[in-house]
């Protein structure tokens, strides 16, 4: 079943059209990754899917309602979180209170408790500093941080932007092993990564992208022997 | 001697109360609209109008018009922000600024238009009475004063810090589109911040009208460039820092008028103001900025 249906998506960025008709979709309890190159348009697409920019032309689907032109923070309560490039904590608020500004969209107190405590579970390195601020913490914790602020919305679907960015190569396969996990409870994944090797080999389908187009889609395991990924982005 | 000089104090931390409470409006907003309200000084003249309108024409008792006079700051500093930065968020930072100070112009006028320009004389709405603490005297003024301002205070920090939309504040004023992401309604933060500031505002407009007792158009200037420099003092931004800021800065001047000169007080203020800027650009609690590359 689509979860996520994006149809001919135009994105204007400033005076530069950042995505010249993009369509892809997202299956139920996929991952699904965005390749390419810096300026190809995947993260202007990941904004305009969660509402921070608004599309310019084509139409966005998820679960079964249409969000082109819904805005940012009620998209979130329909099940949708999106951890950001560069993860964007909130660095002056402590690792408890991001956590808990994740859950902002839900009442429930004993459910957010019970989150919490998945969620220190699953990155017992955030309960250890728990009462620290989150601009203290490392690349690789702050990563983890953002994670965890999204999955703390109970997210169907959750969109994560190169989260191995500016990892040291430790970091990032437990970012990705996180990221397998997080799947494997049933959660769907759009990924967008630089990285991908990594990202591919953790995907089930992927998409390629060429200055705001979609050049080429497929099974994963089918791209990662495709002689023209190969050759563009396995550096091979 | 001992005791002069602990009355000075005393009517410095009144006066700096009031700067405080006007610099949390100035240093909130600042905080999540990155911009300057020079309106807000102004907000305290509307405050001190509505209070004297409520109760000599329209005839309603005090604590109505207390509450009143809360109502329509609040309500008018939501209104300005919708009205005349609203459409300008995405504008030069220069834009935002002009249009804050023909905001203030505006509001001076109007209320120039509406009551004219000869001083109105008004009653304190608290009763002036002289209490003795030990040798020390203290005016009944100025002891409401002390006390609401610390209550404010202490709601105030206890709001941002402890509750889900304080938290939400300090998350917009941090990163607007990561708060959107958690579902944080930024228009709706920000109406509340300007509808808190204005209500801070309308208690330091209460509490300055009851001290002075006489009203005209322009009477939220000094204080309101008073307690803006209160703010950029205690590091723009910064709550706690506005408090700092507004508190010393009325101490410095009372001690000022007091001991060295009352003509050379303002130039004493503005002087420490020169030179803690010169050793910390960012305030006395303010962050220091970092510059990611």
């Amino acid at each position: 079943m689509e979860i996520l249906k994006v149809k001919d998506l135009v994105v204007n960025y400033g005076m530069i059209k950042a995505v010249k008709g993009a369509s892809f979709c997202v299956n139920q309890g996929e991952i699904v990754a965005l390749i390419g190159a810096n300026g190809a348009g995947k993260t202007s697409i990941l904004h305009t899917v969660t509402g921070l920019l608004s599309a310019k032309e084509g139409s966005i689907e998820f679960d079964g309602k249409d969000i082109t032109r819904t805005k940012a923070h009620d998209i979130v309560k329909l099940g949708m979180a999106h951890v950001p490039e560069g993860r964007r904590v909130f660095g002056d608020l402590t690792v408890i209170e991001n956590l808990k500004l994740g859950a902002y969209i839900r009442n429930d107190k004993a459910g957010i408790e019970e989150s919490l405590d998945k969620i220190y579970k699953r990155f017992p390195r955030l309960f250890e500093r728990k009462t620290q601020v989150a601009g203290t913490l490392s690349g690789g914790e702050q990563q983890m941080l953002a994670m965890g602020r999204a999955l703390m919305s109970n997210p169907k679907v959750i969109l994560m932007d190169e989260p191995s960015m500016g990892l040291s190569p430790l970091y990032v396969n437990e970012i990705f092993d996180i990221i397998r996990e997080i799947h494997e409870s049933g959660t769907t994944v759009l990924l967008v990564e630089q990285n991908a090797k990594k990202a591919l080999s953790i995907a089930d389908r992927a998409y390629v992208l060429e200055t705001g187009n979609i050049v080429l889609d497929g099974d994963a395991k089918t791209l990662i022997d495709d002689d023209s990924v190969k050759k563009a982005y396995l550096g091979e | 001697m001992l005791i002069n000089f602990i009355e000075q104090l005393i009517n410095g931390l009144r006066t700096g109360s009031i700067y405080a409470l006007i610099a949390i409006g100035y240093t909130m907003v600042y905080g999540i609209a990155k911009m300057i309200n020079f309106a807000h000084g102004d907000i305290i003249m509307v405050g001190a109008y509505a209070l004297y309108f409520s109760i000599s024409v329209l005839g309603l008792p005090v604590p109505v018009a207390l509450l009143l006079t809360v109502i329509v700051c609040s309500v008018l500093g939501v209104l300005i922000e919708k009205i005349a930065y609203k459409p300008l968020r995405k504008a030069q930072p220069l834009a935002v600024l002009i249009t804050a100070i023909g905001m203030s112009f505006f509001l001076q006028s109007s209320s120039l238009l509406i009551f004219g320009s000869t001083p109105i004389p008004f009653q304190s709405v608290i009763p002036n009475e002289n209490i003795k603490v030990g040798p020390v005297i203290i005016s009944s003024i100025t002891l409401v004063t002390l006390v609401v301002t610390a209550v404010a205070m202490i709601l105030l920090t206890l709001f941002i810090n402890k509750t889900k939309m304080g938290s939400a504040m300090r998350a917009v004023s941090e990163d607007k589109g990561a708060a959107e992401l958690m579902g944080i309604n930024v228009n709706s933060t920000i109406s509340m911040t300007f509808a808190i500031g204005s209500a801070l505002a309308a208690v330091a407009g209460i509490l300055y009208i009851s001290q002075y007792q006489s009203m005209k158009p322009t009477l939220g200037a000094l204080p309101g460039i008073k307690a803006f420099v209160a703010a950029v003092l205690g590091g723009i931004g910064s709550i706690p820092g506005a408090m700092l800021g507004g508190i010393l800065l009325g101490l410095i001047e009372s001690v000022s008028k007091a001991y060295i000169s009352t003509e050379l007080a303002d130039a004493i203020v503005f002087g420490v103001l020169i030179v803690v800027l010169l050793f910390r650009p960012s305030g006395l609690l303010g962050k220091k900025k970092i510059v990611k590359v």
